[in-house]
């Protein structure tokens, strides 16, 4: 989902950055509240995790690959805020030192997979948790659904960028990129899934969404 | 710092690194979503007609200069994730420490 140079025109690039720069303005001013110790160790990991993983590809339908995002995932450890420094840090990384993503488009690349990503796939699991009664059975189906939907409207946000730019009508990029991220998303419910209930078996205390709003026997 | 990562999250580095070093030079090839999509309906050379950024070391995860491409990715896997870890750590106690930073 890494949008190279050359796809989305200067003007919406530059639009995206401004909005992305906000969003991690106010991320950095809301994590600066927020981080006390255990948090930056946890911050290192999960960056680390995260680019590790979407390094690896895993085929899905038609000689297409796709690789796990990280975004719900970093938002249920760490906040949605910490959860777009990380997806920032990540693509810049990527863009500079990998050529993954273009320069040019990486405020879209941070609006994508940062702003919408993280902070709107972080909305609907809190959204679908609360609506669970906060049980653990909801907490799983709100990560599973929420990570599916940061994959699909990640690339419907790509999709929109290329219509607006020019490269691709919106009746082509759209049902195009949201189709095949359908079923990228699917992977990417189920590494998010087994890596949190993997952290929650271990150290359910790293987990800051489950512990917080869940009624569990710790808090009651 | 690292005194302060214990158990769990050594785990996790450890888990991150080896994913890197060992799954990466044997992952799927195939293009990504977007550009299967950009193949497919004809803008994908619209993509790689010029960067701006022409200096990344690592340009398509491989380390120049390693003849052998999977031990090329590896190794810039390896590269990547412990120096995102190393960056992330350090950005964390930046944005941690200092009260009146508004910047990046």
């Amino acid at each position: 989902m890494h949008i190279p140079d050359g796809f989305l025109s200067h003007g919406l690039n530059a639009a995206t950055f401004v909005v992305s720069a906000g969003a991690c303005t106010y991320g950095v001013k809301k994590v600066n509240q927020k981080f006390g110790e255990k948090e930056v160790p946890l911050m290192g990991v999960t960056a680390a995790f995260v680019f590790a993983a979407q390094m690896l590809n895993f085929p899905v339908a038609g000689g297409t690959s796709g690789h796990f995002l990280g975004a719900v995932f970093s938002s249920v450890l760490l906040g949605p805020w910490a959860a777009l420094i990380i997806m920032t840090l990540v693509l810049v990384v990527q863009c500079l030192g990998f050529a993954d993503g273009g320069l040019t488009a990486l405020g879209s690349n941070i609006f994508n997979m940062g702003v919408v990503a993280a902070l709107g796939g972080y909305i609907i699991f809190w959204s679908l948790y609360r609506l669970s009664g906060r049980s653990p059975k909801g907490f799983f189906v709100a990560l599973a659904v929420a990570s599916w939907f940061s994959v699909v409207l990640g690339a419907a946000a790509a999709a929109f960028e290329l219509a607006i730019s020019g490269t691709s009508p919106l009746v082509i990029a759209l049902p195009a990129m949201a189709g095949i991220h359908a079923i990228i998303g699917v992977g990417e419910a189920i590494i998010t899934t087994t890596a949190v209930s993997l952290i929650l078996k271990t150290r359910p205390d790293l987990v800051s969404c489950f512990h917080k709003q869940a009624p569990d026997s710790r808090l009651a | 710092m690292r005194n302060q990562l214990k158990g769990f999250l050594w785990i996790g580095l450890g888990v991150s690194l080896l994913l890197a070093l060992l799954l990466s030079p044997f992952v799927s090839s195939s293009p990504d979503g977007l550009e299967k999509v950009a193949e497919h309906h004809g803008f994908a050379e619209k993509g790689e007609s010029w960067t701006l950024w022409q200096y990344a070391p690592f340009r398509d995860y491989a380390i120049p200069g390693i003849k052998n491409e999977k031990l090329a990715t590896a190794l810039a896997g390896l590269i990547g994730t412990g120096g995102i870890f190393m960056i992330a750590i350090g950005l964390g106690k930046v944005l941690r420490k200092t009260k009146s930073s508004r910047n990046i």
